[in-house]
């Protein structure tokens, strides 16, 4: 069976990146990019991608990387996930750098040591098996846009899906609901340079979204464990009725489901970014099922934090606001849960009709 | 250093599984330490991690083995020997699991009483010493099994003087004692699978009492821990009702239909991750006594057999009207999943209750795994004799 734990390098991988963001990050500095969006937060890609070296956590040594894999960097998007962190790995180091490997193209090379950041140029709803090539003009909304270098284009040409590689674009932002991970529409500039065409290109497009899909989950169980462990830390201190509200079985009895939700989220996504990791046979159908579940247990987790705190949930002032923007736009990245459901009956040969 | 693989296949050479008697195997399956692996050897166990377990049933069951009726002996074999393991004494160890592992004694548990369900910890039963035994009087109810069973694991109180948790003491009781008196309680199913049992001067020697006088409670809370990892676990994907449901959807397709197509995949999904989380527990625990988390697979269990055996009437409204039989018996082998849809729906609204509520389960759960405060108890410090009720 899968392990489904985390080892003692992947606990000290978590220990450093939790650190490093600590020094980079804060909820007033996330909250700020909704009234400032052009607020600098290239000291959390700097911190991630150059000081820790993530960007290249996927990508083997010979091409400059870590040659690590899936699970270590589901440990790290857990970490971004707890922060809503203000940085495009999943885009670039997960999901440009995914298709880019499935190419064995040597472009890889230049997002490994983040240096370059890369994003593939699609809806960010997009998920694999359910995508369209553009065929020119803007593709819209595409997450990791801004600020990136590398653009990679599924385009249609005479019907032919190709690859294409673009080292500029005109990418005009867009308010998002969360701006922490703020969209844009990217209209590629350029002649570009075919990477894959046909067959190749489609696999290679899958194959980064389904890994973008698998270790998105984890970036979901980080959110939801701050979202559970900040609301049990209020319910023992916050005191109505003269005992802490935690003691009010209205109360932990939500907190008790909540804790479930979050380990049953915890162990799907470690068992998704594990057979991701491994290449085992069953990584579709994990991939599904921790997509479908954890991007409900997040949004559960932002909401009842936002309940259970009362008035103050309600805030600008408090962070959880930020988490449930968070939390309901990952719900709608790479395929809604509806979605992955619906891929799972397929998977599991369970027919609709 | 044992290989657990070789060990079984040293055991299967023995014995042609064709002709075996399962009592001869399952006896000399526990002399070679593969009953429970990470038990002390002499014990049924090999001082082996815990997670070998799962490597020994694997084994045995691909080879056809004869197994311990669970259905019969659940009690005994996920309760009783974990206990005895963790707080018997040796005498105890040497005459009890042995015949509990070969279900020569099938065992019940002897915890709820019509006063003391939820709060267990206030059980009336008494248990008063006399020289060198125990003399026991109160009621007992919710006892499965109770009909079929050689021995029983009892909560009495032995202190009324004290608050209600320190007044407690385990026993093991002998079934066939003079003043045992065991009736059948019907069920919702129609069937009794319980029972309630009347405990008139039972005598216990003290040495069937399992832990010290006073730490019933202690001992009763391994037993109970075990006791939800044994109903929350189901270790293939598709176990249980959802296997059910998916099955009679995959052949006929007339139960289908676009609405409760992602009823269905949520289920499956839901089934999935509690089987995944379950599977992070038990690696988790490869070293370890279950603890409080395994609460929350119990409660997620009861949660998706209730949902997902009330959809599978739902699926065929002709067959779910109807019910295979309300004939009065005494259940002799308990299975959640063992007759028709009806049945299983109706059995299925027991699962929230036995073993501790889903209510409890969020109390332990928050209490005890997350840390929050306790609720208001009037009983809290209070003698248990002096506590109204």
């Amino acid at each position: 069976m899968t392990d489904l734990l985390y080892s003692d390098v992947e606990e000290s991988l978590r220990s450093s990146v939790r650190g490093a963001l600590g020094r980079v990050t804060d909820s007033a500095r996330v909250a700020a990019l909704y009234d400032d969006p052009d607020a600098d937060t290239s000291a959390v890609w700097s911190a991630v991608a150059g000081d820790l070296g993530l960007a290249g956590l996927l990508v083997p040594g010979e091409w400059g990387g870590v040659g690590a894999g899936a699970r270590e960097v589901a440990v790290v998007l857990e970490e971004l996930g707890r922060t809503v962190a203000p940085v495009p790995f999943l885009e670039s180091a997960v999901i440009a750098t995914t298709a880019l490997l499935e190419l064995e193209s040597d472009v890889v090379a230049s997002l490994a040591d983040g240096g370059q950041r890369g994003v593939l140029v699609l809806p960010w709803s997009a998920r694999a098996g359910a995508w369209t090539a553009t065929e020119g003009g803007a593709v819209t909304p595409v997450a990791g846009a801004l600020g990136a270098d590398l653009f990679l284009v599924p385009t249609l040409v005479g019907g032919t899906v190709q690859l294409v590689l673009h080292e500029s674009a005109t990418v005009d932002p867009i308010t998002s609901l969360d701006m922490s991970r703020p969209l844009a529409a990217v209209t590629p500039t350029g002649e570009g340079r075919v990477l894959a065409k046909g067959d190749a290109a489609v696999a290679a497009v899958d194959a980064a979204l389904a890994a973008g899909a698998a270790l998105l989950a984890s970036e979901q169980v980080g959110l939801a464990q701050w979202c559970l462990e900040t609301t049990v830390e209020y319910a023992k201190t916050r005191v109505q009725f003269a005992r802490p509200i935690g003691s009010f079985q209205a109360i932990k009895h939500r907190l008790a489901d909540l804790y479930l939700e979050v380990a049953q989220a915890q162990a799907a996504a470690r068992y998704a970014a594990d057979t991701l990791a491994t290449g085992d046979a069953d990584a579709p159908v994990a991939q599904a099922v921790a997509q479908s579940y954890c991007s409900d247990v997040a949004v559960h987790a932002a909401e009842e934090a936002l309940q259970l705190h009362g008035g103050i949930g309600m805030t600008w002032e408090h962070a959880i606001h930020l988490y449930l923007k968070r939390a309901k736009s990952d719900q709608l990245a790479l395929g809604t849960p509806a979605a992955h459901r619906a891929d799972l009956a397929g998977l599991v040969d369970l027919p609709q009709h | 250093m044992t290989d657990v693989r070789a060990e079984v296949a040293a055991l299967l050479a023995r014995f042609d599984l064709e002709t075996v008697d399962p009592v001869e195997f399952l006896g000399a399956r526990f002399d070679a330490g593969l009953a429970w692996v990470h038990f002390p050897v002499g014990r049924g166990g090999l001082d082996r991690p815990r997670d070998e377990q799962q490597v020994v049933e694997q084994l045995l069951a691909e080879a056809g083995a004869p197994a311990p009726d669970l259905g019969r002996n659940s009690i005994g074999i996920g309760m009783a020997a974990p206990t005895l393991i963790a707080f018997g004494t040796p005498e105890q160890q040497d005459r009890y699991l042995r015949p509990l592992f070969t279900c020569e004694e099938i065992w019940c548990q002897l915890f709820s009483e019509p006063g003391a369900g939820s709060d267990l910890a206030g059980v009336a039963t008494k248990a008063v010493l006399d020289g060198d035994t125990w003399i026991v009087n109160g009621q007992k109810v919710w006892t499965s099994g109770a009909q079929n069973a050689q021995r029983a694991i009892l909560v009495a109180r032995t202190d009324p003087t004290v608050v209600k948790h320190a007044g407690l003491s385990y026993f093991v009781v002998d079934m066939a004692d003079p003043g045992v008196d065991v009736r059948p309680l019907r069920q919702i199913t129609g069937e009794a699978e319980f029972n309630e049992v009347f405990l008139n001067d039972v005598r216990v020697p003290d040495a069937d009492r399992v832990g010290a006088v006073g730490a019933g409670w202690r001992v009763a809370t391994t037993t109970l821990n075990n006791e939800r990892v044994a109903i929350g676990s189901g270790a293939e994907r598709e176990a249980g009702q959802i296997g059910i449901v998916t099955e009679r959807w995959r052949n006929d397709p007339s139960v289908r239909s676009s609405a409760e197509h992602d009823r269905l995949m949520s289920w499956w999904v839901e089934t999935e991750v509690t089987r995944l989380a379950g599977e992070r527990l038990r690696q988790q625990l490869a070293v370890g006594q279950p603890g409080p988390e395994s609460s929350a697979m119990k409660l997620a269990f009861a949660q998706q057999a209730q949902q997902i055996s009330g959809f599978a009437l739902e699926l065929d409204p002709d067959a779910g009207l109807q019910y295979d039989d309300w004939t009065m018996v005494r259940t002799v082998s308990a299975s959640f999943l063992g007759r028709g849809p009806g049945f299983r729906y109706l059995r299925a609204k027991g699962n929230s209750i036995e073993g501790g509520t889903s209510e409890i389960m969020r109390n332990v759960v928050s209490e005890r795994v997350l840390g929050l405060p306790a609720d208001h108890r009037p009983d809290k410090g209070v003698p248990f004799n002096e506590v109204p009720r």
